[in-house]
């Protein structure tokens, strides 16, 4: 099948070709084709940039950070609390005191459900998530809710992949603790109205906890602007690399709670009996941290704001768009998730006689990378009614005409299965 | 694109062999789930003396899990316990006579895994293998 495509495959708000040669690994071939790399919900692929900061780091600068007076404990410190300031400036925080490194933006969320949640939540309280959560930001809330005797209460998702506002204000009363929730849909692509939703929660006297980790890296944020009172996120993502995430929560709250994991670099005081916590954002962070990841998100960031969050966006709406238009035509696939002016660059879908695992099998043979399966949101799947989908996602490095390559792959895997 | 999918394995995907509910007496009724993919596959088998006589599966997988289960019923028929209790993943493997890469070998094998867990009658056998 050849494209029948009425969007210019060349003109795009950003530089495609300039920023795809800052990424190495989108250069290899796979399977004797180049490479389509479409699965950017999952993780991002990383430009020379970050992998240079980190090899830089391990080069010239590794000692651990906070204890040596010696010069490269001071490089190594400043490096990483560098790229701390530079992630608060990025979301527009307040202070770096509100941004606490964590692994990745599943601690960030159990940080808040076991710390915050064990000193606030209790029996009969209630906990709301959302019916589209990645496991991420729905299990801690299970666990929480089944350590303290609280109930779960969910938002449903509406047959055209949006939350349920209306069954969301019935949900809401004096006994809602927190409210947990995407700002984006890893599987929908769902860009959720996060402001209404916090408004209302702030409404009944509830805290909020934004699961940013899809929004942040295609979109941004302004945390302020915004009003949550966490808000999780995770390095990989977004350029950075794996082993480094983020927490940022309103620091009154933060101020409050008590510690989460206990160790070395949290403490202020230890004694037999008892200790005293440092101050943030170390009091949330026990043991050595991921030093190296740390500042590799930073570069990661510096990227990002060189490029521009608005392009990004822009750019990945123009894809997504297309890519809708494309299967739409096509025939015989199943799109998941709401019209493109209300998603990000994630599209979910089925092709008609084909199980998703056998198409991305298929797909990876022309070497076009798409996810296949349950995507870590079964709660979600089971509410569209199937066991699994195929997933193809997009970023800034992404060319619209690998959206032909990934449709026309589609069309011949079709053929081989007769549907 | 087609190496994994030859003509056999769509033909046994497409019109597996041995698939539906089976009739009482039921012998052995054996559910499995691969969380990763959500593919679920029920095997029932009768076994009459030390034979088994019959066999039928359903539930819903991929082209590969949905086509391995289809060959293995057919090879399972006629046999005793003990000699299904001998099939290997070599066995499948070479049944299916494709190449399977490592991701997918989860795919072929959860019909074995849901085959030898019911004629051990123990849920840990996988485990215990080196898949």
């Amino acid at each position: 099948m050849t494209s029948t495509a009425t969007i210019s495959t060349t003109s795009s708000v950003l530089d495609v070709e300039r920023i795809r040669a800052d990424f190495p690994l989108l250069q290899r071939v796979v399977n004797g084709y180049p490479l389509v790399y479409l699965d950017n919900a999952a993780t991002s692929q990383k430009p020379t940039a970050v992998i240079r900061a980190i090899d830089d780091y391990y080069q010239m600068h590794n000692a651990n950070v906070h204890r040596g007076v010696y010069t490269l404990s001071e490089e190594a410190t400043e490096a990483y609390e560098g790229a701390r300031r530079k992630v608060a400036r990025f979301i527009n925080a307040r202070s770096y005191r509100e941004v606490i490194f964590t692994r990745n933006a599943t601690e960030a969320i159990n940080l808040v459900a076991y710390a915050w949640g064990g000193a606030n939540v209790g029996k009969g309280d209630e906990i709301i998530v959302t019916d589209m959560e990645h496991h991420s930001n729905f299990v801690p809330w299970q666990l929480l809710a089944q350590r303290t005797g609280a109930t779960l209460r969910f938002i449903p998702v509406t047959p055209t992949g949006q939350l349920d506002l209306a069954v969301y204000n019935t949900l809401l009363s004096p006994r809602t603790r927190i409210v947990a929730f995407t700002g984006m849909s890893n599987v929908l692509g769902t860009i959720t109205p996060a402001s209404e939703i916090i408004e209302r929660a702030h409404a009944v006297g509830a805290r909020v906890l934004l699961d940013a980790s899809q929004l942040v890296p295609h979109k941004g944020i302004d945390v302020q602007v915004m009003g949550a009172d966490f808000v999780a996120f995770t390095g990989h993502k977004m350029l950075g690399p794996t082993g480094i995430g983020v927490l940022w929560g309103q620091r009154a709250l933060l101020e409050e709670m008590p510690p989460f994991l206990g160790g070395g670099d949290m403490i202020k005081e230890v004694y037999h009996a008892t200790s005293t916590w440092n101050e943030l954002p170390w009091k949330f962070e026990a043991g050595t941290p991921s030093i190296a990841e740390g500042i590799g998100l930073g570069a990661a960031v510096d990227y990002l704001t060189a490029v521009g969050m608005d392009k990004i966006h822009a750019h990945e709406r123009a894809i997504t768009s297309y890519a809708l238009e494309r299967l739409n035509a096509l025939g015989g696939i199943t799109l998941y998730g709401p019209p493109a002016d209300r998603r990000g660059g994630v599209v979910a879908f089925n092709v008609e006689g084909i199980h998703p695992h056998d198409l991305a099998s298929m797909l990876d043979q022309r070497g076009v990378a798409v996810r296949a399966g349950q995507h870590c949101a079964q709660p979600l799947i089971d509410h569209l009614g199937v066991t699994a989908t195929a997933r193809a996602s997009f970023y800034l490095y992404n060319r619209i005409d690998e959206v032909d390559t990934f449709v026309d792959a589609l069309d011949a895997a079709k053929q081989v299965f007769g549907v | 694109m087609d190496a994994m999918y030859r003509e056999h394995i769509l033909d046994h995907s497409q019109n597996p062999r041995n698939y539906g509910t089976l009739d009482e007496p039921v012998t052995i009724r054996r559910e499995e789930y691969n969380p990763l993919c959500g593919d679920r596959l029920t095997v029932e088998m009768r076994v009459e003396g030390d034979t088994v006589t019959a066999v039928r599966f359903h539930g819903h997988g991929c082209a590969i899990s949905q086509a391995a289960m289809s060959m293995l019923s057919e090879a399972m028929v006629g046999k005793t316990v003990d000699e299904v209790k001998q099939l290997s993943k070599e066995d499948l493997l070479d049944m299916l006579g494709i190449p399977i890469s490592p991701v997918r070998l989860k795919c072929a094998l959860l019909s074995l895994k849901a085959v030898k867990a019911g004629v051990y009658g123990v849920p840990e056998w996988a485990e215990d293998e080196d898949e």
